[in-house]
């Protein structure tokens, strides 16, 4: 038994069915993510006066080279699908293999971002007063922190200026926290979008290798099959990439 | 899969030809990619689910109408099992919170969505459109997979410490979010419901694109879209509904589980007090919106339990009138209609949430708006009944009684739409009535419809008529015994989620003596399935030998082999004319099918 239209285009249509199932599943995510930023707005809705909106926590510079990273990657992709359209397998394996190597890329720069964040601490006093900054030491008593030295305006980099250390002693501490998911409605909503995003890259990049590697071998019975299921994993791509130009600003410059 | 010229491949086609004579037990029952087999283990998996889910809702009952007393016979068990949550086979008020949130979520996520959609659509929908299979067969039995293993996580949170999830079936926040604080925030039952959950979504997701693709993609030759049967339109609507509409839930579940076990606070307020002691948490989360993405599932899911139904009954009532459907293309575009309103109605549930009284009157539109297809589609099955030679087979029973009942279901809901009338009926008895008369006598009917009417497809076998007269009508009755009372209760304030069933409240005291008829009427109305289930098993084996086509249908799938073989079809089969065409003029049958040249 055949299934038919699996690699040529039904003719009313116009279209392969592995491609139908693409937009579908796109559709699906766009609602998936758009659940997560009617989040985001909610909770940036709810920041008052008492909890503001927090600005320049995260690293600019570094968000900006890991967007032309996907970016560069979304490139590399077309050219790995249209390599293998005209039929040059060599140039599919190097476009493929850059591909995978960006998002590989973007994984490492996120994995350094969310390191840094888990290193950086906050501490709100009862008497009203918030400190950010390292943890120098922790006892039972007492937390030592080299607090940020804060600067005016908006940050591009986040604070790297350490003060003299100073020591707090738990008594006088309401709440304390690593920049962890728990520690604000920006941090929740930060690690959880960047999160299922990384998840997404991630799968992304799984089923290019398999492309890469063991699936390439289809290319040798049927190569327009094979450059159909590259476009399939391209669309796909192509979107991770489009959430991250959505993630960027929305989290890391407004 | 691709085709090729070459002799060695036509070769090597041959004996994957032959290897699918004999895929062995668990290739062909457990692992198959079948799209029958797979429709068949999804009604199968959903029946018993639905039966268990029926069951929660039996024990309750017995609370509601006997509350505080040990619970008869089952007692002792159940006292075994769960020495915490029954003690002396006394039901506890957490366990019975706990049955209550998983009567519904079982009802509707695990019982009625896997059967309605998943069983009769992988089933049917193939044959109907003239194709061998679906376009995906694997994603098709992964979602099956899917579906299975957040059945089982599901199930195996009644034994996490605390219990099963108790924070109703809608899984409010913040009581989702903080019930159950356990050192191990992980093995709770409201975090394995929403893993539980996670899966359930994730197998409905691949369930959706693969019946979209497989209705554009998969048509027959001629089968042009208003051919399609309307039970294929209904299906393809409520494709499309689900992967769209679960998402918005998923991220919500993401979310929840989040606040559970990372300590977030998206659904947790400011300065939120448990037990007398602020919750050491950042709050500045939104309790509301978990119910905007809950509802911006729950309400399309409505439309997902019922245009399934609507699409079975239209099959069945058009073939026992023997003659075409009243109204086929305003039935299509309605059910169109009510796919796209249904994605704008979603905050109907939350007027009492205080949104303000511009965004509850836009609702209000909107929900008035959307009886108006709903009611195209009843009248369109109801005129169909003028004038046809009716033959009362057992699946036309139960099609005839999913009108009034959906009827009755669908008229109360009118009040529901009104922002000042929900003030008072808000969470009583009157809104379980309801909705349960559009699911129960409403969906359930019409699925008990399709299981008796394609059963000589799926076997080669008539089910016995005696015992389906015998299930259907006590059923009828004793449906209406339980959901009937239960407007008079809801019309006297009597709230739904009361624990001893109003015998503390002195508002309750004129209705409460329909607490113990409703309950009888429930346990009358277990009874009354098991000739249902003696039929099932007795039928498989033993049920009269039918040919391909026992009911004189139109359609497809009853040009193909009862059962069908893999691939379905003899001949590729061509579409020649539309889905309905019994009784025409001038023709030797009462009945042209749609393959007939």
């Amino acid at each position: 038994m055949e299934i038919p239209y699996t690699v040529t285009a039904r003719p009313d249509t116009g279209l392969w069915n592995a491609k139908i199932g693409i937009w579908l599943f796109l559709a699906s995510e766009i609602m998936l993510f758009g659940g997560l930023f009617s989040a985001y707005v909610f909770l940036r809705i709810g920041a008052d006066a008492a909890n503001p909106w927090p600005h320049g926590l995260l690293n600019v510079p570094v968000g900006t080279f890991n967007t032309f990273v996907l970016i560069s990657s979304s490139m590399t992709m077309v050219m790995a699908w249209a390599s293998l359209k005209m039929r040059k397998f060599a140039q599919y394996r190097i476009y493929m293999g850059l591909t995978i190597l960006c998002a590989l890329a973007f994984l490492c720069v996120k994995a350094y971002e969310y390191n840094d964040k888990f290193h950086h601490y906050g501490v709100w006093l009862k008497n009203g007063e918030f400190i950010t900054g390292h943890l120098e030491e922790n006892t039972p008593e007492s937390l030592t922190i080299l607090p940020d030295i804060h600067h005016e305006g908006r940050h591009f980099w986040p604070e790297t200026e350490h003060g003299a250390p100073r020591e707090i002693k738990k008594a006088d501490i309401r709440r304390w926290s690593n920049f962890t998911p728990k520690f604000s409605p920006f941090f929740a909503i930060y690690f959880t979008l960047t999160g299922l995003h990384g998840l997404h890259v991630f799968g992304g990049m799984v089923v290019n290798i398999y492309f890469w590697l063991p699936g390439s071998k289809l290319y040798r019975t049927n190569p327009e099959h094979l450059a159909n299921r590259v476009e399939v994993s391209g669309l796909f791509w192509h979107f991770v990439d489009l959430v991250w130009i959505f993630l960027f600003p929305v989290l890391y410059l407004l | 899969m691709e085709i090729s010229a070459s002799p060695a491949h036509v070769h090597h086609g041959e004996e994957h030809a032959h290897e699918h004579h004999d895929p062995g037990f668990l290739g062909k029952y457990v692992f198959s990619t079948d799209h029958k087999v797979i429709g068949v283990q999804y009604g199968v998996t959903g029946l018993i689910f639905l039966f268990f889910g029926f069951c929660l809702m039996l024990l309750m009952r017995w609370q509601l109408a006997y509350h505080g007393q040990p619970l008869p016979v089952l007692g002792p068990v159940l006292a075994k099992i769960f020495p915490k949550e029954m003690p002396g086979g006394v039901m506890t008020p957490e366990f019975y919170n706990s049955l209550g949130a998983m009567h519904g979520t079982i009802m509707v996520f695990l019982g009625i969505v896997p059967i309605a959609f998943a069983a009769f659509g992988n089933f049917v929908v193939p044959l109907q459109i003239g194709a061998p299979d679906m376009t995906f067969p694997r994603i098709n039995m992964a979602s099956y997979q899917a579906f299975f293993i957040g059945g089982v996580i599901m199930l195996v949170s009644f034994f996490c410490p605390g219990g099963a999830a108790k924070g109703g079936w809608t899984s409010y926040a913040p009581l989702a979010d903080i019930t159950d604080r356990a050192p191990n925030m992980f093995f709770t039952g409201q975090t394995m419901w929403l893993i539980g959950m996670v899966f359930l979504i994730t197998s409905s997701l691949l369930g959706s694109v693969n019946f979209i693709t497989t209705i554009i993609q998969l048509r027959a030759p001629g089968m042009t879209w208003m051919r399609l049967p309307f039970f294929c339109w209904a299906q393809l609507i409520t494709a499309f509904l689900l992967l769209l509409a679960f998402p918005p839930l998923e991220a919500a579940s993401v979310m929840q589980l989040m606040d559970r076990v990372a300590g977030t606070s998206f659904f947790l307020p400011t300065g939120l007090v448990v037990n007398g002691e602020i919750v050491n948490i950042s709050g500045g989360g939104s309790p509301l919106l978990w119910q905007h993405l809950f509802w911006f599932l729950g309400h399309p899911e409505v439309y997902v339990l019922i245009l399934p139904a609507m699409g079975i009954v239209a099959e069945v009532v058009a073939n026992n009138t023997r003659k075409p459907l009243w109204g086929y293309k305003a039935a299509v575009f309605s059910a169109l209609t009510l796919g796209f309103l249904s994605f704008i109605v979603w905050a109907h549930h939350m007027y009492l949430t205080g949104m303000g009284a511009r965004v509850s009157s836009f609702f209000q539109t909107t929900t008035i708006l959307i009886s108006i297809p709903s009611v195209i589609i009843l009248t369109a099955l109801l005129l169909s009944l003028w004038g046809g030679s009716i033959r009362f087979t057992v699946p036309m029973l139960f099609a005839t009684a999913f009108m009034p009942m959906f009827g009755i279901g669908g008229l109360t809901g009118i009040p529901l739409a009104f922002n000042a009338v929900v003030l008072y009926l808000h969470d009583t008895y009157y809104v379980i009535a309801h909705f349960h008369y559009i699911v129960a006598p409403g969906t359930i009917f019409a699925l008990f419809a399709g299981v008796y009417y394609w059963f000589p497809k799926a076997t080669g076998r008539m089910m016995n008529e005696f015992l389906g007269k015998l299930h259907f009508w006590p059923s009828l009755l004793f449906i209406n015994g339980i959901f009937m009372p239960m407007f008079l209760q809801g019309m006297a304030g009597v709230h739904r989620r009361w624990y001893d069933g109003g015998a503390s409240y002195d508002l309750a005291k004129p209705v409460l003596h329909w607490n113990a008829f409703m309950s009888w009427s429930a346990w009358l109305l277990c009874v009354s399935q098991f000739p249902f289930i003696l039929n099932f098993f007795w039928s498989i084996w033993f049920g009269k030998k039918v040919d391909h086509n026992p009911w004189h249908a139109t359609t497809l799938e009853w040009e193909a082999p009862s059962p069908p073989p893999h691939g379905n079809f003899l001949k590729p089969p061509v579409v020649h004319r539309g889905p309905y065409e019994y009784s025409v003029p001038g023709s030797e049958d009462d009945f042209i099918p749609q393959g007939k040249a």
